[in-house]
C-alpha cells in the first residue's frame, strides 16, 4: 500500500483515535547499515584519511570501507535530498549516512566505485555555479558550521544562521577543501543565546545577540503572558510588577540590570526584545569538546559586537578568517586553537589577530572571580602599556 | 548477513517504488537554463547574492524547490504552492527589517504528544499567506543516521505532498526536521509515517529530547560500546518521557564511543556517556616502529595538506601526554596504564599501532547544557565506569534516580547541572545513593564551610547550655 494521496490519508478527523499508532520510535538503524558495515560492525581496526574528504576504514576482514564526505546545507530540499538519493542509489547500493555536523557520507567497497563517486560529486553544481556536494571537512580542515535556523524558522532569533555560514564558508572554503591547520577547526553558530546548537565549545562560534531590553507591549502583556513567570524567567530580577494608570496589570523593567539574554522574551511575546540597530554577532573562540590532550572548555567572548551586515557579514567573515589565519600561522601542530592561546596567553591573542580589549570582554556575570587574574604571571602587550600609563606608572 | 541487533517493534519493509506518491515526470528537476529565466514572486536580491561562491547554495536549493512546486497539480500538495516562495520573501524582509518574521510561539501537535512539532506562524500572514503557518515535525532519526535511499525518498514524497519541501538533516539535536506545514496536516503527516514508515516522531518541549550518538562501531576503531543500540534502547524505554512532558525542563542524552566525543555529549547532553576503557591501551610493537621509520603515516593522514616535517613519536606523542605516561625505550612503547587518562591523543597519532582496550564500557557524566539561564555547564562526571550491556539496566536504573530527585526537586526551567550546582554536589549524590569520590571534581573545596551532618557528629547537635557555663563564666 503506498503513501496516501487524499487530504488526511491515513488519519480519519471524525475518529481521530481510530487505528492510532503512536510510541513506535525511530526507524532501527541495523537495516539501513550498508551490507559492509553490517559485515564489519565492531571489527574495524584502523582509518586513515587519504585525501581531504575521503577516509578508507579497514577491518579485521580484511574489508575496506572508502566513506567520501561532502559538506551539506542543513536546510535542503526534497529535491536535493532526491538528488542525494540518485547519488547513492548509482554508487552505494542505495545507503548514504549524514553526520553530526551536517555533512554527507557516501561509502564504497572498493577503489574504483570511489573514483567515479568522487568525479562525480564533484561535477555537480547548482544553475548559479555553487557546488552542490563539495568535498572536504576531514582531518585538519575548517569542516562545515553546525548551526540554528535563524530567520528561516526562528521566533527568537538575533541573526540569520543559513546566510551567515553560507558567507563565511565561501570564504574559508579553501580550508574545508585541505588539510593544512594545525588540527581541526570546529566553528558553529547559535543564533540567539538559547544556542540551540550548544555552540559554547568550539574552536570559533558566532552568537547572535541582542543589545537593547525588550519594548514591553503594555496593553497585552496580561493577556498573552503569565507575569509571575515572566518576572521569574529574568535571572538577574530585572523585571518587576507594575499597573498602567488605566488598571491594567503588566510589568517594568530595570534596563540598567538587563544583561539582553531574552529569556524574558521566550516566556512572553508581549516583551520583543529584537532590534535592527541593537542585533548583531558576538564572536567566541578556543573551546573544544574533544578529551584530547587537554579537557573540554569552554569558548571565550572575543568580539563583543559585530553587525548584522546582511546578506554577507563581511566584518564576521573577516573577522573570524583573521582568527583562523593567526591560529593556522602560530600554532603548533596537533594544537587546537584554545590550547593555542592558552600557550600564549590571551593577551597574545589579541595582539596577534589585531582584537581590541574592551570592557565588554570581562565577566560580570556568575563565577566572574575565577576569570580575574590572579597572578604576576603574564605577557607585555600594548595593551598593558596603556593601563601603565593610564595609572601614571610609566 | 544475521542482524546483530533487533527493532523492538514491527517495521514495515520499506519499498519505494510501492510508497511514491510521484511521477517521475513530476520529479524532473529545471535545466539550469529553466533556472535563469526563473523569477520567484518577490523579489529577493540580497538573498540572490547568496546563490553564487563555491559552497552549496541554499537559496539556490529553495529556487529550484519553488521552481518544482509551480508545475505541480493543485491536488498533488496538500499546504499551498506558494510555501517556498513566501518563505524566501520573508526571509528577505527580515534581512530589510533586521528583525525575523515568525510569531511568537503556537501551542500546535497531535492528539497525545505534548512534543515532537512547534508551532509557527508569520507575523505577515497577508504579505506571505503561504506561511501562514509554518509549523515544525522533529522527526526520530535512526541512530548515527545511516539511511537507506528508500526510506528517504519515501519521506521526500509525503513531505513534498503534505509540507513545504524543506527539511533539515539534520537539526542540532539530532532530529530530521520538516519545516514548515499546515495545522490540518499535522495528523495526517503523524500516521502516515506511523503506518506507511513506522516511524515516529522525535522530542520538543520540557521532555526527553531525541537521543543521539556517533558513528559508534558501524564505522569507528575506537567506539568503546555500541553506541547505537544503547540509544535506540533508551530511546524505545523511554518513549512515554519523549511524547509526553513531565520535566521540569528539556533532558538530553548523547551517547558517544570514545573520548573524542564525536556527538560533544559533555558540552550539550543533561546525561553524557562516553565510551572508556579500564584496562590497557592495545600496542602493536611493529606499527610503532613502522610509524618511527616513517612507513605509516602518522594523525591517520589528518595533517596531509601541510608539510609538517618528519614524525617525531618523542615530541608528537610522548611529550603531548597530559600524565606523561609514556615512554621509548629502544623502539619500544612503554604505556603506564595506570596513569594513563585515556585522552586518546596517542591513539589518534598511531591509530595502527595503538587502540583503546578490550575491558570497556562508559563513563557517566551529567550536567552539561549551553548558557540560559545561569550559564553554561559542561557535564560533570558522576559514575567513573559502567559496563554497558544489554538491556542496560544499570543505565536506566541511574537514570530513573535521576529523574526523580529532579523532578521532585528541580524548579521550573532548571535543567539538571542547575539543579546540581543548587543542591551541591553531595546532596545530589546522597539522593541517588552514590558514594563521593576524587574523580567527580578537579580538586577538593578550597573553603572549609561544610554543612556536617547531626550524625557526623558524637552527641549530635542538642547540648545544654548550663553544661557549657559550667566549664566557661559569661
Amino acid at each position: 500500500m503506498g503513501l496516501s494521496t487524499t487530504r488526511f490519508g491515513v488519519f480519519n478527523p471524525e475518529k481521530p483515535h481510530e487505528n492510532r499508532i503512536t510510541d513506535i520510535g525511530p526507524r532501527h538503524f541495523w537495516e539501513f547499515f550498508p551490507p559492509i558495515i553490517q559485515r564489519n560492525y565492531g571489527k574495524w581496526l584502523y582509518h586513515e584519511i587519504l585525501e581531504p574528504g575521503v577516509l578508507v576504514h579497514v577491518s579485521e576482514t580484511g574489508e575496506k570501507v572508502y566513506t567520501v564526505r561532502v559538506g551539506g546545507m542543513r536546510t535542503m530540499s526534497v529535491a536535493f535530498v532526491r538528488e542525494i538519493c540518485d547519488i547513492a542509489d548509482k554508487y552505494c547500493d542505495g545507503y548514504v549516512r549524514f553526520t553530526t555536523r551536517n555533512n554527507i557520507e557516501f561509502m564504497v567497497d572498493s577503489e574504483e566505485k570511489l573514483e567515479a563517486l568522487k568525479k562525480d560529486l564533484a561535477s555537480r553544481k547548482f544553475y548559479s555555479g555553487s557546488y552542490k556536494f563539495p568535498i572536504g571537512g576531514t582531518g585538519c580542515s575548517v569542516t562545515n558550521i553546525v548551526h540554528t535556523q535563524g530567520y528561516v524558522h526562528c521566533h527568537t532569533p538575533a541573526t540569520d544562521a543559513s546566510s551567515v555560514v553560507k558567507a563565511l564558508m565561501d570564504e574559508l572554503f579553501e580550508y574545508f577543501q585541505s588539510m593544512t591547520l594545525p588540527a581541526k577547526v570546529r566553528i558553529a553558530l547559535a543564533c540567539c543565546l538559547n544556542m540551540c546548537g550548544a555552540v559554547h565549545c568550539s574552536d570559533i562560534a558566532m552568537v547572535g545577540i541582542h543589545r537593547k531590553p525588550p519594548v514591553i507591549d503594555t496593553e497585552y502583556v496580561a493577556k498573552l503572558c503569565e507575569i509571575p513567570t515572566v518576572i521569574a524567567s529574568c535571572p538577574l530580577g530585572a523585571i518587576s510588577p507594575a499597573t498602567t494608570p488605566d488598571g491594567k496589570k503588566t510589568v517594568k523593567i530595570r534596563e540598567d540590570r538587563c544583561m539582553f539574554c531574552g529569556n524574558c522574551y521566550t516566556m512572553c511575546p508581549a516583551l520583543p526584545i529584537a532590534d535592527k540597530e541593537g542585533d548583531g554577532i558576538a564572536i567566541v573562540a578556543g573551546g573544544k569538546v574533544s578529551n584530547r590532550i587537554s579537557p573540554p572548555k569552554f569558548s571565550k567572548v572575543v568580539v563583543a559586537y559585530l553587525p548584522n551586515n546582511f546578506p554577507r557579514f563581511p566584518e564576521v567573515c573577516q573577522t573570524v578568517k583573521k582568527i583562523l589565519e593567526t591560529y593556522a600561522k602560530h600554532a603548533r601542530k596537533y594544537e587546537r586553537l584554545g590550547d593555542w592561546v592558552e600557550r600564549i596567553g590571551w593577551e597574545r591573542f589579541f595582539e596577534l589577530c589585531e582584537l581590541p580589549f574592551t570592557y565588554h570582554l570581562l565577566d560580570d556575570y556568575r563565577l566572574a572571580l575565577d576569570t580575574y587574574r590572579t597572578s604576576t604571571q603574564f605577557r607585555f602587550t600594548e595593551a598593558a602599556w596603556e593601563v601603565s600609563k593610564a595609572a601614571r606608572g610609566i | 548477513m544475521k542482524a546483530m541487533f533487533k527493532p523492538k517493534v514491527p517495521q514495515k519493509e520499506i519499498k519505494y517504488e510501492e510508497l511514491r506518491i510521484y511521477t517521475d515526470e513530476e520529479l524532473r528537476n529545471p535545466t539550469d537554463e529553466e533556472m535563469k529565466n526563473f523569477k520567484i514572486k518577490h523579489d529577493i536580491p540580497l538573498l540572490e547574492q547568496l546563490e553564487s561562491g563555491p559552497w552549496p547554495s541554499y537559496v539556490a536549493d529553495l529556487k529550484v524547490e519553488a521552481w518544482r512546486r509551480r508545475r505541480l497539480a493543485d491536488d498533488r500538495m496538500m499546504i499551498p504552492r506558494d510555501v517556498v516562495e513566501d518563505l524566501l520573501g520573508q526571509v528577505e524582509l527580515s534581512f530589510v527589517h533586521g528583525e525575523t518574521h515568525w510569531k511568537h510561539g503556537g501551542i500546535v501537535g497531535v492528539i497525545g504528544y505534548g512534543g515532537g512539532v512547534i508551532g509557527r506562524y508569520s507575523d505577515l500572514p497577508d504579505k506571505f499567506p503561504g506561511i501562514a503557518h509554518f509549523h515544525t515535525i522533529r522527526v526520530n532519526q535512526p541512530a548515527s543516521k545511516f539511511y537507506k535511499t528508500d526510506f528517504l525518498r519515501a519521506i521526500c514524497d509525503l513531505w513534498e505532498f503534505r509540507g513545504s519541501g524543506i527539511l533539515n538533516l539534520h537539526g542540532s539535536t539530532g532530529d530530521l526536521v520538516f519545516l514548515g506545514t499546515t495545522t490540518e496536516q499535522l495528523e495526517p503527516i503523524f500516521q502516515e509515517m506511523a503506518h506507511h514508515l513506522s516511524q515516529d516522531l522525535g522530542g520538543s518541549g520540557s521532555n526527553l529530547r531525541t537521543p543521539e550518538c556517533c558513528v559508534g562501531r558501524a564505522r569507528c576503531e575506537y567506539a568503546c560500546y555500541d553506541t547505537q543500540d544503547v540509544c535506540y534502547e533508551l530511546t524505545m524505554h523511554y518513549q512515554d518521557e519523549l511524547h509526553r512532558p513531565a520535566f521540569p525542563y528539556k533532558f538530553k542524552f548523547k551517547f558517544s564511543g570514545c573520548p573524542n566525543d564525536c556527538v560533544a555529549s559533555i558540552a550539550r547532553a543533561d546525561l553524557s556517556v562516553i565510551g572508556i576503557w579500564r584496562d590497557k591501551i592495545r600496542i602493536d610493537q611493529d606499527a610503532v616502529r613502522a610509524y618511527i621509520k616513517g612507513d605509516l603515516i602518522p594523525n591517520a593522514g589528518a595533517h596531509r595538506g601541510r608539510d609538517w616535517g618528519k614524525f617525531d613519536i618523542q615530541k608528537e606523542v610522548i611529550d603531548l601526554c597530559p600524565t606523561k605516561c609514556m615512554r621509548l625505550e629502544g623502539e619500544e612503547l612503554y604505556i603506564d596504564d595506570e596513569n594513563c587518562v585515556r585522552c586518546m591523543h596517542c591513539i589518534n597519532v598511531m591509530p595502527r599501532a595503538l587502540r583503546p582496550g578490550t575491558d570497556t564500557g562508559a563513563c557517566i557524566l551529567v550536567g552539561g547544557k549551553a548558557p540560559i539561564l545561569e550559564g553554561a555547564q559542561l557535564s560533570m562526571v558522576l559514575v567513573p565506569f559502567m559496563k554497558l550491556e544489554p538491556p542496560y539496566d544499570n543505565l536506566k536504573e541511574l537514570i530513573d534516580k535521576i529523574w526523580e530527585i529532579w523532578m521532585e526537586e528541580g524548579k521550573n526551567r532548571e535543567r539538571l547541572g542547575e539543579l546540581i550546582q543548587r543542591m551541591g554536589l553531595w546532596r545530589f549524590l546522597d539522593a541517588i545513593g552514590l558514594p563521593p569520590a576524587p574523580q567527580m571534581v578537579w580538586h577538593p573545596r578550597t573553603n572549609p564551610y561544610i554543612f556536617w551532618k547531626e550524625e557526623d557528629v558524637p552527641g549530635g547537635f542538642k547540648r545544654d547550655i548550663n553544661d557549657y557555663r559550667s566549664r566557661h563564666a559569661r
